[in-house]
């Protein structure tokens, strides 16, 4: 029953002919159609301000005061295309290989394919619009490399590169504002779905100023609405995203695929105390010019810089000489917990291990400039004054937030670092057109589980939101629109928007009527430590089991003690929060029976009963080459339906980084 | 690392919504850890207020990272706090001693209406772009990424304007409310680089306009927005914004 609606025909021709023989909607008949669009970060904003350029009717949405502060706009890294602008050997089909690769063989080829065909497309699109990505002296684009590949592939502006990406999707996006094809509401949430003769036709939102609850139609429902990394209570993911928008539909007959892929992001500042309410990320990029090490000695008490040389463990480099410190994330994640757990961390948790710059910052950077300055034989202090103006530029910010956080300075010492949780690769299911598989709503970006398989590779996340918002969705949308022109707008007065809303509002009172103990982030809390402990970095299946049943329990408690100050007429942040995490504890409980019934390991899903004799993630091909596609029965009831992965061109083998 | 806690009292903006008038509560908290953010802090006692029967304080913030530009407190008379180039989100509990009094207000200005308790509205800063913070190029239409070089220092100055997050601070700071700060650093972005060259004259136009329509006043070369902005948004931005509008208002008599 799951169609995945491939194209026929070779891998490379797949896109070109669907283009070429996709149905289309004439410029007259677009202005009569109306979309709405949940979440304007990357890929939602993209696709209003193209879906609004080609003339049709957009509705947006998002929960901030302004869509520019979507989470978007944390991203620091950079994003990949495959320019080949390195004349270092790259290729849209190298770029392809290299995710499906990373994603450890559970991503669709056809859809990896196309994100490879369209990456370049962004890169000129984004400078178009006046994205100042990083510059060589010469004038044109630079590059750097990121984890998992051999090619320096990546495009970046300094440490904030999402933010220079959004701000210029934000600002096609106000343009259409300005010209009237798009209309935003910000602090609006979606709270449901409304299906109408089996099509999503609109959908019911709180006005977070207000607390009204509002009605809006569309011939179609995009979301765009980002990844549930915060179902961990601690995350580098930003304090509101949320996955309540994905999981309204879910229950409303979308499949989630794959909800227990979720990628642990090897370099973020650790855990400092109970009060911490978010983690930061360090990006990926500083792995290009940091070290990581930890003492070879075990309980070494010594500061980091009174450690020699000798008594370092570059344990990256020792495992795998071919990639080092720029193996894949899940890797590198469990490398750091297997020496961490082994007695061999740092800092005063022992929950870290060290990302040191002393290394490049003196040879690479210090002595590049000093060439270039034409200082003959320069002093340590010398280079390590002009590898720090180097950093400085390259990576200014972050380590300006790291001394901040910690009030360490990351220029004379090594930062410390753990693993977090970051991205999800799970999502809702989408077919090839990022249709789920209910008529009319789509899914985007980081909150469909399509293009990652079980492990993104850095800087294709950026890549993905806007591949599908600016150059998937404005063809992939005009097929089904096209058999919809004769649709008249449905007035938000229809039967089923009133039960819709009803059901809404009945639950809001129920939530403010239970007047327990117990605050609503405190649940959060709790559902995050088991989630951490029994579906994190290393899974079981007796973790697992025992995780289903806390939750269930967590979940029992929560309906009848979760205390919700104010009143639902009002801005009410509490009430907010309540509703997303109600919807995490059952998203929660998701996550494990996915976890568990998958029985292999791959990518950043560990499991411990399935592991080569190196310790490294053991994959069964042989039954587990599906994607988990979940259908929602009823409370904690689902059934799981397989897409049967097919691999045309990527051989599928053991992946190694040695 | 040895965790000292510190004992505060705060005092905080308490506002319903924008049609009740606000005033003054003050809050003790005790064991704050001086790790802890200022943001955390804030979910210490909010987290009290809700046990103890009381409406939670209030606040934007969602990275927490410094960069979204949501979070927004006017905090002893400053906005984001006592730190350097920082945002509110940013500032950590290392800043204060114990015993320290802190006082915390939303951001004052006509333009930017209270909601309620510390959060405002700053949609005025989303309709200023609007007039034309922006490059009309639609999607589909660019050319190859390095068809147009970008002389570096060019592309530099443009990064270090486009860093601006929008959180208002340049406004909250500013005696008469002035924009400028935000302003200039859009129009500098997108003048500075080739690809807006094309709509420099009538971009600086519109976005003044607006700004003026919202109600922002006007710019006396204080330089507090300077002071305070977390992303150190240079006043010459407002330089080169003037001479901008100066060279459009010269030639918009055609
Ligand atoms: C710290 C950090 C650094 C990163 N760095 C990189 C990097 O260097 N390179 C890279 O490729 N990727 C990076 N990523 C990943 C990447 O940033 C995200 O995956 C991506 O930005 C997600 O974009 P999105 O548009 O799908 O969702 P988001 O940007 O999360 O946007 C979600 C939108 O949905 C809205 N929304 C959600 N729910 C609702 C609702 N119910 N009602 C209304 N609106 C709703 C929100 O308001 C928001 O507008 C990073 C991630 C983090 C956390
Ligand atoms: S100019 Fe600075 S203070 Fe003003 S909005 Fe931008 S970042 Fe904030
Ligand atoms: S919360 Fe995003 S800048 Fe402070």
């Amino acid at each position: 029953m799951l169609n995945s609606k491939i194209p026929a025909g070779k891998m490379e021709d797949k896109w070109v002919d669907y283009k070429g023989h996709c149905k289309l909607v004439n410029p007259a008949n677009k202005r009569k159609l109306e979309i709405i669009i949940v979440g304007t970060g990357l890929a939602g904003a993209s696709a209003a301000a193209a879906l609004g350029e080609l003339g049709y009717k957009v509705k947006a949405f998002c929960f901030q005061d302004s869509p520019r502060r979507a989470h978007s706009i944390a991203a620091q890294g950079g994003i990949n295309a495959a320019k080949n602008y390195q004349n270092d050997g790259d290729s849209t089909f190298r770029l392809f290989y290299d995710t499906v690769k990373g994603g450890d063989y559970r991503a669709r080829e056809a859809n990896v394919h196309r994100l490879a065909e369209v990456s370049a497309n962004i890169i000129d699109q984004c400078v178009a619009q006046g994205v100042p990505f990083a510059r060589e002296y010469g004038g044109l684009l630079s590059n750097r490399s990121f984890g998992g590949v051999q090619v320096k592939r990546t495009f970046y502006a300094a440490g904030q590169t999402g933010q220079q990406l959004l701000i210029g999707a934000y600002q096609a996006l106000e343009r259409q504002v300005a010209l009237g094809n798009v209309e935003m509401y910000s602090r609006h949430e979606m709270l449901d779905v409304v299906m109408i003769d089996d099509k999503a036709r609109g959908i019911i939102c709180r006005n977070l100023i207000t607390g009204e609850l509002e009605r809006f139609f569309g011939h179609a429902v995009l979301l765009c609405s980002g990844g549930y990394g915060n179902v961990f209570y601690l995350s580098t993911n930003a304090m509101g995203s949320n996955v309540t928008a994905a999981w309204k539909a879910h229950k409303k007959g979308a499949m989630f695929g794959n909800p227990c892929f979720t990628q642990i992001h090897p370099t973020c500042i650790p855990v400092s105390g109970d009060h911490q309410s978010k983690l930061t990320l360090m990006s990926e990029s500083l792995r290009n010019d940091g070290r990581i090490w930890v003492p070879k000695q075990k309980n070494d008490t010594r500061k980091a810089n009174d450690i020699p040389e000798e008594e370092r463990d570059y344990y990256l480099e020792r495992r795998y000489p071919a990639f080092g410190n720029l193996v894949p994330r899940d890797v590198a994640s469990r490398a750091a917990k297997e020496r961490c757990d082994a007695g061999y961390g740092v800092g005063t948790t022992k929950q870290a291990v060290y990302l040191d710059f002393k290394h490049n910052l003196i040879n690479k950077y210090g002595r590049t400039e000093a060439l270039k300055q034409g200082i003959e034989n320069p002093d340590l202090e010398t280079l390590i004054r002009l590898g720090k103006e180097v950093v400085k530029e390259e990576y200014g910010n972050l380590f300006d937030m790291y001394e901040k956080i910690t009030g360490e300075n990351p220029y004379e010492v090594p930062m410390r670092i753990y693993p977090a949780v970051h991205y999800t690769m799970g999502g809702l299911w989408v077919d090839y057109e990022l249709m789920t598989n209910v008529k009319g709503l789509y899914c985007l970006g980081e909150a469909n589980f399509s293009d990652h398989g079980a492990n993104r590779l850095g800087a294709s996340a950026l890549m993905q939101g806007l591949a599908d918002g600016y150059f998937v969705i404005p063809y992939t949308i005009g097929n089904y629109l096209a058999d919809e022109i004769s649709v008249k707008p449905i007035a938000t007065t229809h039967e089923a928007f009133e039960q819709t809303e009803k059901a809404v509002k009945d639950r809001i009172d129920t939530l403010m009527n239970i007047k327990g103990k117990q605050t609503v982030e405190s649940f959060h809390k709790r559902l995050g430590k088991i989630m951490w402990e029994k579906c994190g970095m290393a899974r079981n299946a007796q973790g697992l089991t025992e995780a289903i049943a806390e939750i269930q329990q967590l979940k029992k408690e929560f309906w009848s003690d979760v205390r919700i100050p104010g009143e639902i007429s009002e801005m009410n942040p509490e009430l907010d929060k309540a509703g997303r995490v109600a919807d995490f504890i059952e998203l929660g409980e998701l996550m494990c029976k996915d976890a568990l019934q998958r029985n292999e390991s791959c990518g950043g899903h560990f499991r411990e009963e399935s592991q080569t004799e190196e310790g490294e993630a053991k994959r069964d091909d042989e039954n587990f080459a599906y994607v988990s596609a979940w259908e929602y029965k009823g409370e904690s009831n689902w059934e799981l339906n397989k897409e049967p992965l097919e691999f045309e061109v990527v051989k599928l083998t053991q992946r190694s980084y040695k | 690392m040895e965790h000292s806690m510190i004992n505060l009292t705060l005092k905080i903006w308490r506002q319903k919504n924008a049609a009740t008038p606000g005033k003054f509560e003050t809050y003790p908290v005790k064991n704050i850890s001086i790790e802890m953010s200022f943001l955390e802090m804030i979910d210490v006692l909010n987290e009290e207020l809700i046990s103890d029967g009381k409406d939670p304080i209030a606040f934007d913030h969602d990275c927490r990272e410094g960069i979204c530009g949501a979070c927004s407190m006017y905090i002893n008379g400053r906005p984001h706090g006592p730190w350097h180039a920082n945002t509110t989100c940013q500032l950590h509990m290392r800043a204060y001693k114990d015993g320290d009094t802190i006082v915390i207000e939303p951001w004052r200005a006509n333009a930017f209406p209270v909601i309620k308790d510390l959060v405002v509205d700053r949609t005025a800063f989303d309709r200023i772009i609007q007039a034309g913070g922006y490059i009309s190029v639609n999607t589909g239409n660019a050319v190859d990424a390095n068809a147009m070089p970008v002389e570096r220092d060019n592309a530099e100055s443009a990064f270090a304007a486009a860093a601006c997050i929008g959180c208002g601070a340049c406004v909250a700071a500013c005696k008469n409310s002035s924009a400028l700060l935000f302003v200039s650093a859009k129009v500098s972005h997108l003048a500075l680089l080739p690809q807006g060259g094309p709509e420099r004259k009538s971009r600086a136009m519109s976005m003044v306009a607006q700004m003026d329509k919202e109600g922002f006043g006007s710019c006396t070369n204080t330089g507090a927005c300077e002071a305070v902005c977390p992303k150190e948004i240079s006043i010459e931005n407002i330089a080169r914004l003037n001479r901008e509008y100066m060279m459009a208002g010269a030639v918009s008599d055609k």
